[in-house]
């Protein structure tokens, strides 16, 4: 188990098994996007309060979920990073940045889409959607900080501390609808106990959200394996690779 | 099924649809970025590889 750690904390170990994973993992997440669109748009039954307008949840529940989940994840590779110094760790902190602020515009956008129908307003300055709108400003932030530096030491240092401040947006974000008189529903699925949803609409909702978790996961191994690559351009085994191709 | 019906979406046609042509053009511009990033990092190695650059670490 520590081997396989170690092994996969090492660069060149990591550009292999990455290389091995991407193909089946990209293929799994096409997968369950396609049933989870199917399920979604033709097997689930219309909303008796929402009516067909509710499918959105199918595309804005998933990329809230992820927009947390990929902040957390950055948060703590940058933690692990400036604490054990692993190289890798900072890449996959920084390569996730622009992944995490994609699914964040996403739940936003679809957010806006569906709150235009349901509550009469593209936008309302409410805790949950003021706190979501945070947390693009925070992975925006992180991006151009990181980019703000000449030295990739300095820049990825700075950018993992920025990111482990700005991790206490996320309690705030779950909580918001609990804390705070909101407009945005309070949870359906994460009462785990009995959530108040049919199963009909809960089965695609869990495989879109299954889906973009590996499409995030594939992504992410992609974009740290060509980020390796560059970083490690000095090592004999990159420039072995390269003249294979 | 009726098509015009599906694509209707009992009237919220125009709030359902840009929702997931949203959601396909956000995960296609993550994929297409990425790839260019590729790219641009591969052309860059091989090019110096080609020129010869001596890579010692």
């Amino acid at each position: 188990m520590w081997n396989w750690f170690h092994r996969l904390a090492s660069p060149r170990d990591f550009f292999r098994i990455a290389g091995y994973w991407i193909p089946w993992l990209g293929s799994l997440a096409l997968l369950l996007i396609i049933a989870g669109l199917y399920l979604g748009l033709f097997v689930a039954p219309p909303d008796y309060q929402q009516g067909e307008s509710y499918r959105i949840i199918f595309i804005h529940v998933p990329s809230a979920w992820m927009s947390l989940f990929v902040y957390i994840v950055m948060a703590i590779s940058g933690a692990i990073g400036l604490i054990w110094r692993i190289k890798l760790a900072h890449v996959m902190s920084i390569c996730s940045a622009p992944i995490g602020a994609s699914f964040t515009f996403l739940a936003l956008a679809t957010g806006s889409l569906w709150g235009k129908p349901m509550w009469g307003a593209w936008w309302v300055w409410d805790a949950r959607l003021t706190s979501e709108l945070l947390l693009l400003f925070l992975y925006l932030g992180v991006i151009a900080l990181y980019h703000a530096f000449e030295e990739r030491r300095t820049a990825e240092r700075a950018a993992a501390v920025l990111a482990i401040v700005g991790a206490v947006n996320i309690p705030i974000i779950h909580y918001s609808v609990e804390w705070w008189n909101t407009l945005h529903q309070g949870p359906t699925v994460s009462k785990l106990d009995a959530p108040s949803i049919d199963a009909n609409m809960l089965i695609p909702l869990l495989l879109m959200s299954l889906a973009f978790m590996i499409f995030y996961k594939a992504l992410l191994l992609f974009r740290a394996r060509y980020e390796i690559l560059h970083r490690q351009q000095r090592s004999q085994w990159v420039t072995q690779y390269i003249k294979t191709l | 099924m009726n098509w015009n019906e599906f694509f209707h979406m009992g009237g919220y046609a125009m709030y359902v649809w840009p929702s997931f042509g949203l959601a396909f053009v956000v995960l296609v511009a993550n994929v297409a970025w990425a790839v260019k990033r590729k790219r641009y990092i591969l052309d860059d190695l091989k090019r110096k590889v080609i020129a010869g650059r001596e890579y010692n670490s």
